[in-house]
């Protein structure tokens, strides 16, 4: 069995991110997986790749804390797919980690672009 | 996470499966509609979604306690090897279940009769109240705890201050008579406040209160206990208002005691409780007023906030007018005596016991020896583990090698240790209930019943389960600590190659046995002594014949007959005893030796007083022939020697040695020191006889002298006593005797007994001990010579390639043999050396329970060397001639 610790470092990283992309993707309409990898990287311009399977521990995680909730449904073609819709409280975690994402993003502006 | 997810975690792994299967579907969808082959698009797909199975792990890890699993996953494992082992696992969890039984069971008897308190409402506040010290009372002694004169028991309730209530309780035997079948019910004589004292609420009915008990009480009421209640009346409430005929008087029955409750006395149980003022209704002389008769015991509940050392110096503060107004008609020096004692309380909280006195040291013997046989069981089985263990060292290593951490491999092995220490402490919890059964009812005889208590409360709980972890903890942990310390790379390289032993790893093994011989040698010499000592104690002679010897007990309590008509109608009834054909003797007897009554007076040889009282008995004339006891000069009792003729005495080897210096005593006198103001005629020894065991079975003999029957001055009330020799059958000579009684009087109960039952029941502790140290002793000489062929077998096993090439270069078969046991008879020498030191320092815990030998008997010491030799010898040539057998070319080609 793999360690957690065996995980490649910029996979820790992006950890938070991920969440916080997948809330932003639901924030829209409810989903299914393969539709969040591929909302995340177009909307990124291809920039973000996500390695799709790396997803759904991440569903599993947020919808254990219960940010997001899921359903069975049927996908644009015909297939039977599990949807995830945001809830409530991940519309509010949304709003929370955008807020702090974006603290983050211009403090670490100012520390490599001095004014 | 959810509890319940984890429940559900199997469900949620399927889920997520299918979710990945819906991801594929979807993306091959998509890149077939770019323009993919099928096969194409879906291997692009999988490549695009990465290591599922790792995903689903991931998720799978999220939704579960990780040590949960964990243990789970290594208590399957061990049900599985444990299955595929069905016979070691049976042996295994068997031997277990046995000594963790063996040892709840005397633990529970134990917890019954020493430590728990008794079922009533604070039980620490009761006090047992009696003379401090050893005193030397003089007087008529009744019952089982007889610490308190009814005179005195009154004016300590009267004048003490330290308890808020007090009670005094005597334990009489009722003759319990129904549809004209009689038999004795275990009885208390108790005061108006016994169960306001213990706080006891009835199960129906009303109990005993304090208007219940005044003197001259006509009509007293009875309380009968909840096992009387089921055993007689089925139960049935209709019992309130029934009466009940004890010793020839009418009782009304007014209530029924919880079922828990068994009056103070832990070890035994009562039928039936009456006041105290009933107590003249069983005796023809009532000894309320006697001040020299003791047959009470008195415990009290400290007033709030009174401890024991203040009741006792208050009950030291009033004792010398207590003593002071009840003072008996006494000879100077017992005066004397009687006025320094002094009341002191003592804590009852456990209740107040002659059972716990006899037995509390025998049984945490027999605790110290089951645990014993627990620990050498447990070796044994670690040793089976550890060749278990060994087998497994390959894998184990590689295991290792390919990273698993050591904790993990230990915990996997020890799992299966904790599985057999779990079945087998759970088997011998429910084992123990039936074990302390047996034992309770081996202690009872008919005479004397034993009751116990025995409760399952958390304390015999916790001690199975502390046995069972100890188990554990020796069987598994050890041997899988031991197993994973191994040099990965040389234990891949070497596995079952080993041409020699590896001796560094193989020495536990060896400590092992070394311990269980050492350790068995250790009961082995327990049980030879107790064993012994039973032997010495039933085969000793006691001066009298015991076979064919009968005891009968008459009783003419309700014959209606007047005492004064008494001495003719005994006269009468051993006259057609006599008479019976086939007996071949009978006499009267105040005392049957070893029946657990005995007199003793104070005599004057020449004038001068002995300072130890001497026994005596009063026999009818054919006494020393029915009893088998040889006459050694003089002549016996006769005709001569009537109520008013001069008073004459046969007097036993010892008295002869000890008051006359070993001269002939014949024609000699001494004195009985009677109470003053009352004439001291001079006895004239008319005979010698042998000495003869009276009151006490083990005690060395002692002086005792014989007064005829007709002489005796307290003509008893209640019955007469006779002694039976008959070579008939029982039965025959028993109801021949019944009906002649019944024919004299239909209202005299007769009742019978064996001298040899009588002598047996005296030794109920000894054969206790013999023979569960001796059951303990052979389990545990069987136990190390299995430890021992094991730890041989395996030798010869790990040593088959180096025997080969011994053989093919020209050992022969003895050799090898002798080779083999010279390695056993190494270990078990060491074992037997370890041994030796240790029964001799453990034998001395016994040394009050043995007669007849020293804790260091060497004839003792030397057997159990000699039987573990034997054992072990036997044990050790199995696997030596199977290595004497070995082809040299298989056992080399095997390789």
């Amino acid at each position: 069995m793999p360690k957690r610790g065996n995980r490649p470092i910029q996979g820790e990283m992006l950890q938070g991110t991920l969440d916080l992309l997948i809330l932003r993707t639901l924030a829209a309409a409810p989903a299914h997986g393969h539709t969040i990898a591929h909302v995340i990287e177009r909307q990124s311009d291809e920039v973000l790749q996500v390695e799709h399977g790396s997803l759904y521990p991440a569903l599993h995680r947020l919808e254990d804390r219960r940010w997001i909730a899921s359903f069975w449904g049927t996908s644009e073609n015909n297939r039977r797919a599990r949807y995830y819709r945001l809830t409530p409280a991940g519309r509010r975690q949304l709003a929370e980690q955008t807020t702090r994402w974006e603290a983050i993003v211009r403090a670490i502006n100012r520390v490599l672009r001095p004014a | 996470m959810s509890i319940g997810r984890f429940f559900r975690r199997k469900r949620w792994d399927e889920e997520r499966a299918r979710e990945l299967e819906s991801y594929l579907a979807i993306e091959t969808d998509e890149n077939v509609e770019r323009g993919m082959a099928p096969d194409e698009a879906r291997a692009a797909a999988l490549r695009t979604l990465g290591n599922r199975t790792l995903v689903r792990e991931e998720i799978y890890r999220m939704n579960t306690l990780g040590w949960i699993d964990a243990v789970w996953s290594d208590l399957r494992y061990g049900v599985r090897l444990l299955r595929r082992n069905p016979g070691f696992a049976a042996v295994a969890i068997l031997s277990l279940a046995l000594g963790v039984g063996a040892n709840a069971a005397i633990f529970e008897l134990l917890n019954a009769l020493r430590i728990r308190t008794l079922p009533v409402s604070h039980p620490e506040q009761l006090a047992d109240i009696r003379i401090e010290g050893d005193d030397d009372r003089s007087g008529g002694f009744d019952g089982r705890h007889p610490n308190l004169t009814n005179p005195l028991w009154e004016k300590l309730r009267d004048r003490q201050e330290a308890f808020s209530s007090l009670f005094a309780w005597g334990t009489p035997n009722f003759e319990l008579s129904s549809g004209g079948i009689s038999r004795t019910a275990a009885g208390l004589w108790v005061s108006g406040d016994f169960f306001r004292t213990l706080d006891v609420r009835p199960l129906i009915g009303r109990l005993l209160a304090a208007p219940d008990d005044r003197r001259g009480c006509a009509a007293p009421p009875a309380v009968i206990s909840y096992g009387f209640w089921q055993q007689e009346y089925g139960g049935s409430p209709s019992v309130l208002g029934r009466s009940l005929m004890l010793d020839g008087h009418a009782y009304d029955i007014v209530g029924v005691t919880p079922r828990e409750f068994f009056g103070v006395e832990v070890g035994r149980a009562f039928d039936v409780v009456v006041p105290l003022c009933a107590e003249p209704f069983s005796r023809r002389q009532s000894s309320l007023d006697t001040k020299s008769n003791w047959f009470l015991a008195v415990i009290g509940r400290l007033r709030p906030g009174w401890s024991l050392a203040r009741a006792t110096a208050h009950l030291e503060a009033i004792s010398p007018g207590l003593f002071r107004d009840t003072l008996p008609n006494y000879r100077p020096e017992d005066e004397k005596a009687y006025l320094a004692f002094r009341f002191a309380a003592f804590p009852a909280a456990t209740g107040v016991s002659d059972v716990r006195s006899s037995y509390e040291t025998p049984l945490w013997l027999l605790l110290a020896t089951a645990a014993l046989v627990l620990l050498i069981a447990c070796a044994n089985l670690a040793n089976l583990m550890l060749a278990r263990a060994t087998a497994r060292e390959r894998e184990v290593a590689v295991r290792l090698a390919l990273g698993a951490s050591r904790g993990r491999i230990v915990r996997q092995m020890a799992a299966e240790s904790a599985l057999i220490a779990i079945a087998g402490g759970a088997a011998g919890g429910v084992l123990a209930q039936w074990l302390s059964g047996v034992l309770v009812a081996s202690l009872t005889t008919e005479r004397d019943r034993v009751f116990v208590a025995v409760a399952h409360d958390w304390r015999v709980f916790a001690f199975v389960a502390l046995a069972a972890s100890v188990a554990c903890l020796i069987v598994g942990v050890v041997p899988a600590i031991r197993a994973t310390r191994l040099n990965a790379a040389a234990a891949i390289k070497a596995g079952g190659r080993g041409s020699t032993d590896t001796h560094e790893r193989f020495g536990l093994r060896r400590v092992l046995v070394v311990a269980q011989v050492a350790l068995s040698l250790v009961l082995v010499v327990a049980a030879l002594l107790f064993v012994r000592t039973f032997r010495n104690l039933v085969t000793l002679d006691a001066g009298f014949r015991r076979d064919h010897l009968l005891v009968a007990d008459v009783d003419v309590r309700h014959a209606g007959v007047p005492a004064d008509r008494l001495p003719a109608l005994y006269d009468d009834l051993l006259a057609r005893a006599q008479s019976v054909p086939g007996v071949d003797g009978a006499a009267q007897v105040r005392n049957v030796p070893i029946g657990g009554s005995f007199s003793n007076r104070e005599i004057l040889v020449e004038g001068v007083k002995q300072k130890t009282p001497t026994n005596f008995n009063s026999v009818s004339d054919r006494y020393f022939d029915t009893m088998g006891i040889a006459l050694l000069a003089g002549r016996r009792f006769d005709r001569r020697d009537a109520a008013n003729a001069p008073k004459v005495a046969i007097v036993s080897e010892s008295f002869a040695r000890v008051y006359f210096g070993g001269a002939n005593p014949i024609g000699r006198t001494f004195q009985i020191d009677e109470a003053p103001g009352r004439p001291r005629p001079p006895y004239t020894i008319v005979g010698v006889v042998r000495d003869t065991k009276y009151n006490d079975w083990r005690a060395p003999f002692e002086p005792l002298m014989y007064g005829p029957w007709a002489q005796d001055p307290q003509q008893p009330l209640s019955g007469l006593r006779l002694v039976i020799r008959s070579v008939l059958p029982l039965t025959t000579v028993t109801s021949a005797l019944t009906a002649l009684v019944r024919e004299q009087n239909p209202a005299i109960v007769i009742e019978f007994r064996t001298m040899a039952s009588q002598v047996r029941d005296a030794l109920v502790r000894e054969r206790l001990m013999a023979s569960l140290s001796g059951f303990f002793g052979a389990l545990a000489a069987i136990i190390a010579a299995i430890g021992l062929y094991g730890v041989m077998a395996y030798t010869v096993a790990r040593r088959r390639n180096e025997i080969g090439i011994r053989m093919a270069l020209g050992a022969d078969r003895r050799q090898v043999v002798g080779m083999v046991m010279r390695e056993a008879a190494t270990l078990l020498a060491i074992g037997v050396a370890v041994g030796v030191a240790a029964a001799l320092g453990a034998a001395r815990l016994a040394a009050s329970l043995l007669f007849g030998l020293t804790p260091h008997d060497s004839g003792a010491l030397t057997a159990a060397i000699g039987v573990l030799a034997a054992v072990g010898a036997i044990a050790s040539y199995v696997p030596a001639r199977r290595a004497s057998r070995l082809e040299p070319t298989v056992a080399l080609r095997d390789e």
